[in-house]
């Protein structure tokens, strides 16, 4: 490049730029507003956003046809996100939806994405967790445990992952998927512990991030399955906590939300894939302090893996939030909340449930 | 666009060679959740499907099925898989399904089942496949450079099939277009730390550091690069601590008082690994400190902490936090 050339922004910087303007613009709008305006725009339009999650879960439009071997998704996402809403589900809404999770299990276990559809991972889980959100003896008793066992251990790989379906690809989402459900049931056992850690740490990359597979980008979304699993079974003190958590802060930018990945956009979703993780990890505090003396690497000993996730949940945080909770607010209620309903990526985006979802997972996050 | 793709579609029940099959619905229910306002289209090629995948029927027309039913929803994994099987019986030539996935991806690429897909071929051709793999992952990323699943699949090629010899060129040109691209530092560190050629991370590590030196210089607001040359030293802080060449970048940085947030955070992570800094960096650090805002500490990593609580607000908890841990060390 010669001197004098002006340096021409490249498409990483333009890019963000664009998006800081916007955001910025709405920020602005904002300060300008005298107070009562202020306080009407903070508001979680609660009821809106009850209204399009019922209609979603009542009927979807023919666009969702890409969605359709995700359905068991949609509904989680709906459910989950009314849950965090405070809504309640009537008897009949709540028979409908363990009637139809139940032709969507396969008779040699797991679910599929829609009725008649392969068992697979990804979908079993969001299948268990909207049958345990919903609770109760007939949506709990609706999940064939013993033919679960045996799909997860048909998943398992050698390599100590899983894979997403029979034949399908391996990842650090399908090791989150398999633990945290044979976790939430009960039926975690050596064999299907065995090695996953190792895979999960050949998957913190150089920034700190965990990543898709050993190799590939630290991102937002496999950074939450991985520690979420290694929490799961016992071995979170095998990551380098002090290197994920410096890369995690850094996903925070001055947009207010968090983005997914280093030098990549802010997207709402990635509220609950990064927030959450700070949640993990305020309950993991004294750990991070040994390591913060001890190198990395501790002993694991003998556990009894069916209690840790449960007993982790509810164990004491320990320490402050290491992120800025107010921001992140500021950020979902002022550029990705839809005024008639449902939450988006970003400005200039649209609605969707599953931003909707996990929007609203993460300002539950941002609240605690 | 295709001219197949204009013609317009003849229900399956009207076609003659479908005429055995007798369609299977879903299984639904009464009441439904989440149910989807099916296009006529895509209930009849899926009732299709259903029979014929019930009846494991690996035949030619049940292949064109899955042709059609993954042009409706290509995130349908069932169909993929059992399209894999199809092609395995028939024996069908692999060559064709390179095009499909790239037919497909053109439509859409940001899919799981794609990608396995295509791994799933590549696997199968080996090393003939090894060129044509790396050309499509450089078409995709050519267009969005920061594309996941190209990358993995990249990266799976790599790995499995070879092709590393131009890689850390490849690296350098996208980053020459774009030196913000994380994913182009990603596989810059995959090429350093696993290509059988280049002999290593340490083999490498001094020209590496030079190399992304200069594009700290360039931008020092640049997280991708300081991560990336974090990277050069895992597991090796003694390594990192010593190299003066690192600790003089900061302190450049810091006298020029722009951008300073990485600059001072590697400074600070440099003196917790036991590097002493002269009284020039105390210089620097002092320089940037508004005396109104930030009480004056004794110890320098405290002032990098308070320092960087006032230029860096959104992290101001995770600043507080390390200035807290820094305490505890001392204890
Ligand atoms: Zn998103």
């Amino acid at each position: 490049m010669e001197a004098s050339e002006v340096p021409v922004a490249t498409v990483t910087q333009r890019s963000q730029k664009s998006v800081e303007s916007q955001v910025g613009r709405i920020y602005e709008g904002f300060a300008k507003l005298p107070p009562d305006a202020q306080f009407r725009m903070l508001e979680l339009k609660r009821e809106n956003h009850i209204d399009y999650l019922k209609g979603g879960l009542r009927q979807l439009p023919s666009s969702f046809c890409i969605l359709d071997a995700l359905r068991p998704w949609v509904c989680f996402w709906n459910l989950h996100s009314l849950a965090l809403l405070g809504e309640s589900f009537d008897a009949q809404l709540q028979n409908n939806i363990v009637d139809f999770l139940c032709r969507c299990q396969d008779p040699n276990g797991g679910y599929g994405g829609g009725p008649g559809q392969m068992p697979h991972l990804a979908t079993t889980y969001a299948a268990v967790c909207s049958l345990v959100t919903l609770g109760g003896h007939k949506a709990l008793s609706s999940i064939n445990r013993s033919e679960m066992c045996m799909f997860l251990r048909q998943m398992k790989h050698p390599s100590g992952g899983f894979r997403i379906h029979d034949g399908g690809e391996i990842d650090v989402r399908a090791c989150y998927a398999a633990i945290s459900v044979a976790s939430i049931l009960n039926i975690l056992d050596d064999e299907l512990v065995q090695n996953v850690g190792n895979y999960i740490l050949s998957c913190q990359t150089y920034e700190g991030g965990i990543s898709a597979e050993p190799g590939t980008e630290a991102h937002g979304g496999y950074t939450f399955c991985g520690v979420a699993t290694m929490i799961m079974i016992n071995q979170v003190n095998q990551l380098d906590l002090p290197r994920l958590i410096d890369w995690l802060v850094f996903q925070q930018g001055k947009e207010c939300g968090f983005k997914g990945r280093t030098n990549k956009l802010v997207d709402c979703c990635y509220s609950f894939w990064q927030g959450g993780t700070f949640a993990l990890l305020q309950r993991a505090c004294s750990t991070i302090d040994q390591q913060l003396v001890i190198p990395v690497g501790g002993n694991t000993f003998e556990v009894n893996f069916n209690d840790i996730g449960h007993n982790f949940v509810k164990r004491r945080v320990e320490m402050e939030p290491l992120f800025d909770g107010r921001a992140l607010q500021l950020y979902l209620l002022l550029c990705s909340q839809e005024e008639n309903g449902g939450l988006k990526d970003k400005p200039g985006k649209s609605r969707d449930f599953y931003h909707t979802c996990y929007a609203l997972s993460g300002l539950s996050v941002s609240l605690y | 666009m295709d001219s197949d793709e204009e013609q317009e579609w003849v229900p399956l029940k009207n076609r003659p060679e479908w005429s055995d099959v007798v369609p299977v619905e879903q299984d639904d229910g009464p009441n439904p959740v989440v149910p989807i306002a099916y296009k006529e289209e895509f209930t009849e090629t899926m009732n299709y499907f259903r029979a014929l995948y019930r009846a494991d029927e690996r035949s030619p027309r049940a292949l064109q099925l899955t042709t059609e039913a993954i042009k409706l929803n290509s995130g349908n994994y069932t169909v993929w898989h059992f399209r894999r099987l199809i092609l395995k019986a028939l024996s069908a030539d692999l060559q064709n399904e390179l095009d499909f996935t790239e037919d497909i991806a053109r439509a859409n690429s940001k899919n799981y089942q794609l990608w396995h897909h295509r791994r799933w071929v590549a696997e199968i051709l080996g090393t003939n496949a090894t060129t044509q793999e790396l050309e499509f992952t450089k078409k995709i990323l050519s267009h969005d450079a920061k594309h996941y699943h190209a990358w993995s699949h990249r990266q799976w090629v790599l790995q499995e099939l070879g092709g590393w010899e131009d890689e850390l060129d490849y690296c350098h040109e996208l980053l020459e277009e774009d030196v913000f691209n994380n994913s182009a530092w990603n596989q810059r560190n995959f090429v350093i730390t696993r290509s059988p050629f280049l002999g290593g991370l340490k083999a490498m590590r001094e020209s590496e550091v030079s190399y992304t030196l200069k594009a700290i210089v360039a931008h020092p607001e640049n997280e991708s690069s300081w991560r990336y040359l974090r990277g050069l030293y895992k597991n090796d802080n003694q390594s990192w601590m010593k190299n003066t060449q690192i600790s003089s970048v900061c302190l450049k940085i810091l006298i020029a008082k722009t951008d300073c947030i990485f600059a001072l955070s590697t400074l600070l992570d440099l003196i917790c690994h036991g590097f002493q800094a002269s009284q020039e960096f105390r210089d620097a650090v002092d320089a940037l400190r508004n005396s109104d805002l930030e009480q004056a500490e004794s110890d320098l990593a405290k002032t990098i902490c308070s320092l960087l609580e006032t230029v860096d607000p959104i992290r101001v908890n995770y600043w507080k936090w390390r200035k807290s841990m820094l305490c505890q060390d001392a204890n």
